[in-house]
Parts: C-alpha cells; structure tokens; sequence
C-alpha cells in the first residue's frame, strides 16, 4: 500500500503515456501482421492479428517477384552510403570553418544557408531540374547524392560541437606547428565523435527516407530507391494490399533497425539541433 | 594584417566546398526560379520557349480554384495540426520527464513514426481509414457509432483524416526537443518554488511554461514550416483528392510544373508558397519579444 502511495502519480502517469505508445505502436502492429495475411483476411471482421497461416511469399513475392524490392534496396543502400559520407565531410569542414575562423561575411554566408532551410523543396525542383538535365545527371543515382550531402542541419549541429570545444586545445597544437588541416582532422573530429554519430544517423534515416528528389529526378525503374518503389501501389487498382505492407515493412525495417541500435545518438542529434533555438 | 588575411583565406577555404553547393543546388536555383515565374514556360518546348509574361502568372492563380482551395487546405492545416502537435508533444514529454515507468523503451516508441519513411505510413494509414470494412471503421462501429465518417474518400473528412495521421507522425520528434528544453530547467526553481507553497499544477503553469519558451518558440517555428512543406502523405494518400479537398500548394505546384509543364506558373505559385513561409517566419520572429524568455 505505502509502495502504492509513494508511486501512485508515476503509476498513472506511466498508464497514460502506454496509451500514447499503443496509438503510435498499432499501426506498425497491422502492418506487419497484414504482410503475413492472405488478401481476403485484410479487412476481416473482428480483426486478425495473428494469421492462422503466414504468408511469408508476400515477402518473396516483393523481393523477387513482380516488385523487384531486391534492386530498389541495393539502390538505396548506394544513394544513402555515398550521401551520409558527403555530408558527414562536408558538415564537418564547413563547421570548422565556422566555428574557428573570424572573417568578413562569415556571419551572412551563415545566415544564407539557415535560410536555405525554410525554403521548400517545390521551389528548387524546377531549377534544378533543369540544371541536372544540363549536367548530364538527370535520372541518374547522383541527382540524389548531391542534395543528400549538402544538409544546412548537419553544418549547425556540428558548430554546435566545435564552438564547445576549448580554444586551448588549437592553440597548444598550432604552438608544435600543426596547421588548420590537421587540427582539424585529429583535434576535431575525434573530440566531436558523439555528434558526429548522431549526424550519420539522422543523415542515414533522412537519405533512406527521401521521397521527393527521387519523384521528380528518377524515371528509370531500375534506378528507383526503396520509398519511390512503394509509389507502384498507389492508384493500381487491384491492389494486393498484403504485399503492399510486406512492401512497407521491409521499407522501414533498415530505420526501425538503425534506430533501435543507435537510438541514443539519435535522441541526442534531435535534440541538440532543437535546442539551438 | 598578413596573418589575418592568411587566416581568412584559410577560413573560406574550409567552407567553400559547402559554398559552392549550396550556390549550385540552393541559392541560384532559388534565383533562377524567380526569374522562371515571370515566364510562360511549357518546358516541353525547351529553353526556347520560355516567354516573358509579367506578372501574368501571379494574377492568375487567383482564380484558379485548385491554388486557392490548396492555400485554404495549406491554412487549415497548419492552424489545426500545429496547435495538436504542440501540446500532445509538451505533455508527452512533461508527462516522460516527470518520471514513468519504463521511461526509455515509451520515449522509443513515441519517437517510432519519425524515423519511419511518410511514404510507408501513408500507405498503412490509408488501409486503416478504409470506409467499408478498415480497422478504424470497424472499432468505430464496435463503439457504437453506426455511421462512420468515409475519411479519405469523403471531401468533408479527407482533410482531416490526414490532419490525423500528420499529428500522430510529428508528436515524438518536438516531444523529444521539448525534453532537451525540460531537462535544461535547473532543478532548484522547482525545489525554490514548492518550498513557497506551490502545487505541481502551479509549478507547471509559473515554471516550466515560462522558462520552456525559447524551446515552444523552436517548436513553433518548426512545425509551421513543416507544416507548409506537407506532401509525401498528400501525395500518396489522395492526390489531392477527393476533388481539391486535400490539394496543398506544395502538391499542386508539383502537379502544374511536372504533370502540366507549366514551368512559370508551378514557380510562381512556390514564391508565393515561400513568401508566405517567410512573412509568418518574420512576424514569429518580432512577435516573440513579447513571450520568449531567454
């Protein structure tokens, strides 16, 4: 009783908050119970959550059959590998530059590319669409790449880093003659570790997850990433709504994995781009 | 002076590489665009058919009513999704910060639908509105409710079926920023004020809100951007349908340039989407003096 009277507030609070999980959690639940069911079971009534036989060919079928998924993820593992590196270098020598420099125009440049963030995507497709043509690159993997490496969050998250760690730090090594290169390379970037993490996993599930570039700049089946390859579902009618979610599911399944491994950075990079305010 | 310049020079340096991609990607395409909207452009013709038209453009989507049933819905929208996010997300995080059971593996799942891919939810979501036999429908009428909304095939309820499923989809993401704000509240203003008497609801309302504010501020901006930029759900779910019920400007902008081809116009109609985001943007930001403590 007294364990009770001491916990009651955490009890009910934590009731509540189930609550708020089980809306977010069952969703996810039909989904992966509906990519093992037979299309006549999808809507039954009452509901199935567990199929009296799993369908696991839905699975195979979207793998290796009609929808060759197959291709679509290794697409996608090639668009995301090469975007999360890019930009994982080039936010880090941009925020360098950042955070240890004083020169003119520094600030303005600084204020461009946050501004660049509230600009939507619509009004940069049609110019760079055109500009991907006139390169040469329009439906081509790196008319994904390029976009994917140059995030306006990941510079800020990691200035966020580098203006915590103490001036000290160069100083001592510009004294035994190391330049901004390396000071950069073997003070910085191991000290920023954490954030550095964090941006390789938000900038992974960001890539993973990109849907409009790959809309407007990929035409070729054979090129199409994983999110572009479920647009095959919609407004097909007939639907098998079963493989539709085998579909989903191996769709989220890279993220959901990431996530629950890594979830700490994840959390963390969140939070601390928020914080800035 | 030498060693000033040489270190600028060096400076640059380190950020041209961003510089010139986001010249190339952002910035130009950003000008370019605004040169576009001032042309009439089926760019099916290429660049030699690009006409100069004024203004033409930005007077005429004024009564198309595809553009100004997409600005209502993009309105609509924010006012109702914005506001839902803000406080399911500030309760969820106060509720998680104020010490629950199995705090991290609840954070984890609220936290579930962000990093899920808008297209894959979509297309759950949209199963799930299903108006004959879908699992929302079907605990609808095991609730009693004998005549269930069609949701994304009916004009009246499309709208805010995706209203729903947005909120559901945002509410881990601010709730997390919201507990990096909680967090940074030190812990003796509320030892300080339960020792002058103050219940927790009071603490709540004359602690936590006031000194969270730069962290609603954050949230605010972020969710009415973002709110804006709504499209994958859009695109999936109902391609603007049924009629222009669900129609937002990001969608209709994509379908004019890339369905249509009309280059000037989609332009046009994404300058004035930017302005807008923009103007909002500003007045936040000069309305803020009035009830943002740093």
């Amino acid at each position: 009783m007294t364990w009770l009277k001491n916990n009651g507030l955490k009890l009910f609070i934590t009731v509540l908050l189930a609550a708020v999980a089980a809306t977010m959690l069952l969703p996810f639940l039909w989904m992966l119970s509906t990519s093992l069911k037979k299309q006549i079971d999808v809507f039954h009534n009452p509901m199935i959550w567990i199929p009296a036989q799993m369908q696991w060919n839905n699975y195979k079928e979207i793998w290796l059959g009609s929808h060759p998924f197959g291709l679509y993820y290794f697409n996608s593992i090639k668009v995301t590998v090469f975007s999360v590196i890019g930009a994982v270098i080039i936010s880090s020598c941009t925020a360098y530059g950042f955070a240890r420099f004083e020169f003119k125009g520094k600030n303005f440049v600084f204020l461009i590319f946050l501004a660049t963030m509230m600009v939507p995507d619509q009004v940069t497709l049609i110019p760079r669409f055109i500009l991907f043509n006139y390169l040469g690159i329009y439906n081509s993997h790196w008319a994904l790449i390029l976009p994917g490496i140059f995030t306006a969050i990941g510079i800020f998250l990691l200035r966020q880093t580098y203006l915590t760690i103490p001036g000290d730090f160069s100083e001592a090594a510009k004294m035994e003659g190391a330049n901004h290169f390396q000071i950069w390379t073997r003070i910085f970037i191991p000290l920023s570790k954490p954030a550095l993490v964090s941006l390789i996993i938000l900038s992974f599930t960001w890539n993973w997850n990109e849907f409009v570039n790959p809309l407007v700049f990929i035409t070729s089946k054979k090129l199409f990433t994983v999110p572009l390859g479920l647009t095959n579902f919609v407004d097909d009618s007939g639907t098998n709504y079963p493989q539709m979610m085998a579909a989903a599911v191996s769709s989220i399944l890279p993220v959901i994995a990431v996530f629950l491994f890594g979830q700490r950075w994840f959390i963390q990079g969140v939070a601390s781009s928020g914080v800035k305010g | 002076m030498n060693a000033y310049r040489k270190e600028a020079f060096t400076g640059w340096l380190f950020i041209l590489p961003a510089l010139i991609g986001f010249g190339l990607l952002t910035v130009i395409p950003i000008l370019f665009s605004l040169v576009i909207s001032f042309t009439d452009w089926n760019f099916m013709e290429g660049l030699k058919g690009i006409r100069f038209s004024g203004f033409h453009n930005y007077t005429e989507m004024w009564s198309d009513h595809w553009f100004t049933d997409s600005l209502k819905n993009n309105l609509v929208f924010a006012v109702t999704t914005v506001p839902l996010i803000m406080i399911f997300s500030l309760l969820t995080a106060v509720g998680l910060n104020q010490g629950v059971f199995f705090k991290t593996p609840l954070r984890m799942i609220i936290f579930m639908p962000y990093v899920s891919s808008v297209v894959a939810v979509s297309l759950v979501w949209a199963l799930l509105y299903s108006p004959s036999q879908g699992p929302i429908n079907q605990v609808l009428r095991d609730i009693g409710i004998e005549h269930p909304p069609g949701w994304l095939s009916d004009p009246k309820w499309a709208l805010t079926a995706i209203i729903i499923m947005s909120v559901w989809a945002a509410i881990g993401y601010n709730m997390v920023i919201y507990l990096a704000g909680l967090q940074a509240i030190p812990k003796d203003l509320y030892e300080a004020s339960s020792i002058d008497g103050a219940g927790k609801v009071r603490q709540f309302f004359s602690v936590t809100i006031p000194l969270l504010s730069p962290t609603t501020f954050f949230v605010l901006i972020t969710c009415i951007i973002h709110s804006f930029q709504v499209f994958a759900a859009i695109f999936m779910m109902t391609q603007g349908g049924p009629g222009t019920s669900t129609s937002v400007l990001t969608f209709y902008i994509y379908q004019s340039g890339f369905s249509f081809y009309k280059m000037g116009y989609a332009s046009a109609m994404a300058w004035i989407l930017t302005l807008i985001i923009f103007l909002v943007t500003i007045v936040q930001w000069i309305g803020q003096k009035r009830w943002v403590n740093y």
